[in-house]
């Protein structure tokens, strides 16, 4: 159950997308994600899944890994679906009780699981390709202006690197709490809402605790090595944008001009 | 002897459509006889605890299967919960599990998923806690309040209280100090001498397994490379220095005296038992 999460998980590896520069691809994933919304038609949605597929090709990830990452919002996609199959306004096409379907209905609903799916995707390919470190680089520096206005942007980052770093350790955490109580009987399959929630208790309060612990822990070994926080800081990995970053940013570009022109002609 | 547990060509693979994918457990069949104390030994991700977490039920295998006296525990998975309560498994580092606000009631968590009424919950609550060490006095301190090593009794002996047919540790002594270890091995050892049920005890020190068990399974790369008394498989030291595994110290120290010219055999296990070969020697000499 707890394996199907596969958030904030790494696949290493060497293609074209890993070796992209995280912000190239921080960036990547803010046109895709525009393109996305601005998508009204067919054409512009082939055009988007187009880019989709071939970035999924190019990292190497197994399809599979990402169909399965759909899993958890699954819920969320027919939920939607549901919803916009019945509430959209327009030409009837069939209806009963207080229900009715309509043509516009229909189309709504399956853009929008469309949607939903390749937005999930296109940001699990992100995730898969760029380790946690590179991706909170990369957030540190796309954000770096901020800084003038005083925005704690190191701390920003610095915090997420640590959230994203322990969310891997705390699921199997939590996977080897709940083995362990298991194997003395607890049940968290059964019974109505209030005897699950409670069969919880045995799993989250040894959880907190460790999760303490390992805050506790983590701060003093930061504060060993001297750690204070981004005034006067160096990387010892500098980001620098690559020719292969540049093209791939122009083909983005190009797609999201593509898709916006698309939007303006009513396709 | 009856096989208690036995296990046919399983099979264990994670990570499956993943660039992870590895079968920690590789067609592995062994048994585990009634009422032994077996040992089971490997070096670091020889799959030893993925391995146990099928013995009870908590991983199911990839391909092959596991008999619980003649019955395949996969039979019906609605009864899993049965076979959890038959073999008891102590994780390792088991007191990060401690969640209750006694230990009392920590220990009584077991039981009480077995729905036994409150007085047989209360006679093994107390049963178990003297099993594992610990005092009367103790049962109503917050768990949170105890030693590193009280907490590792307190999680074995909530385990022990479900009365398992087959108790397994998975490196029960591990990170404990040396005083801590050697009286919570002499715990188990109490137990498996009264109870008479199969213990078994998953554990990298060589020396552990030698003073304790009946028979040793060793694993390495994932399959079984050896198994028998410890006099069979410590008498092949090569083979175990080969996988990652070693013999236990005062094996050592017998080979390396004969190495120098004593003419001691290095067939001994136990202080005890190079001590006997040592004391022979001295006859001899004479």
């Amino acid at each position: 159950m707890l394996k199907d999460i596969t958030l904030g998980q790494y696949f290493p590896g060497t293609s074209l997308a890993h070796r992209l520069d995280p912000r190239t691809k921080l960036l990547l994933t803010v046109i895709y994600i525009v393109a996305l919304f601005c998508a009204k038609s067919f054409f512009s949605y082939l055009l988007i899944a187009l880019v989709l597929f071939t970035g999924i090709k190019v990292s190497g990830v197994a399809p599979k890994a990402l169909v399965r990452g759909l899993k958890p919002i699954l819920f969320i996609i027919c939920f939607t679906a549901v919803l916009n199959l019945f509430y959209t306004p327009g030409e009837t096409l069939a209806s009963f009780w207080i229900f009715k379907i309509t043509k516009e209905g229909i189309f709504t609903a399956f853009f929008m699981v469309l949607r939903i799916t390749m937005l999930i995707m296109g940001t699990f390919l992100l995730t898969y390709t760029t380790s946690p470190i590179a991706l909170t680089d990369g957030m540190e520096a796309l954000l770096g202006p901020l800084k003038r206005v005083r925005v704690p942007v190191h701390e920003l980052a610095m915090m997420m690197s640590i959230a994203l770093r322990f969310i891997p350790t705390l699921i199997e955490e939590t996977d080897k709490i709940m083995s362990a109580q298991k194997a003395r009987g607890a049940d968290f399959e059964s019974g109505n809402l209030i005897e699950r929630a409670k069969a919880l208790v045995p799993i989250l309060v040894p959880l907190f605790i460790s999760a303490f612990r390992r805050a506790d822990e983590l701060a003093v070994a930061m504060e060993c090595r001297c750690y204070h926080g981004g005034e006067g800081r160096t990387k010892l990995h500098v980001l620098r944008y690559k020719p292969r970053d540049y093209l791939v940013l122009a083909a983005y570009a190009a797609v999201l001009a593509g898709v916006l022109v698309l939007a303006r002609f009513g396709l | 002897m009856n096989p208690i547990i036995r296990v046919e060509n399983l099979t264990h693979t994670y990570g499956i459509d993943t660039p992870f994918c590895r079968s920690a457990v590789d067609s592995v069949s062994m048994e585990i006889y009634e009422g032994e104390f077996l040992g089971i030994i490997g070096h670091t991700g020889s799959g030893k605890s993925t391995l146990i977490q099928h013995f009870n039920g908590l991983l199911k295998p990839t391909s092959g299967s596991i008999y619980l006296r003649d019955r395949d525990i996969w039979a019906d998975p609605k009864k899993i919960r049965d076979v959890r309560f038959q073999v008891g498994l102590v994780f390792q580092y088991p007191e990060y599990q401690l969640f209750e606000e006694t230990v009392y009631k920590d220990i009584a968590f077991g039981p009480k998923n077995m729905g036994l009424d409150e007085a047989e919950v209360d006679r093994r609550v107390r049963a178990s806690a003297a099993f594992a060490g610990l005092g009367e006095d103790l049962l109503d301190k917050s768990p949170f309040d105890l030693s590193g090593g009280q907490k590792r009794r307190v999680a074995i002996a909530g385990v022990i209280a479900m009365e398992p047919a087959v108790l397994i540790l998975d490196e029960p002594s591990a990170g404990l100090d040396p005083a801590g270890r050697r009286s919570l091995l002499e715990n188990i050892r109490a137990y498996h001498r009264e109870r008479g049920t199969t213990v078994v005890m998953v554990s990298h020190s060589m020396d552990e397994v030698a003073e304790n068990v009946d028979r040793i399974i060793a694993l390495a790369n994932a399959g079984v490379v050896m198994s028998g008394t410890p006099h069979e498989v410590f008498s092949r030291a090569r083979e175990l220095m080969d996988v990652g595994l070693n013999v236990p110290q005062v094996t050592q120290v017998a080979m390396e005296l004969r190495r120098r010219g004593v003419d001691v055999d290095p067939a001994v296990y136990t202080v005890a038992d190079l001590r006997r070969a040592l004391g022979a020697l001295k006859e001899v000499g004479r």
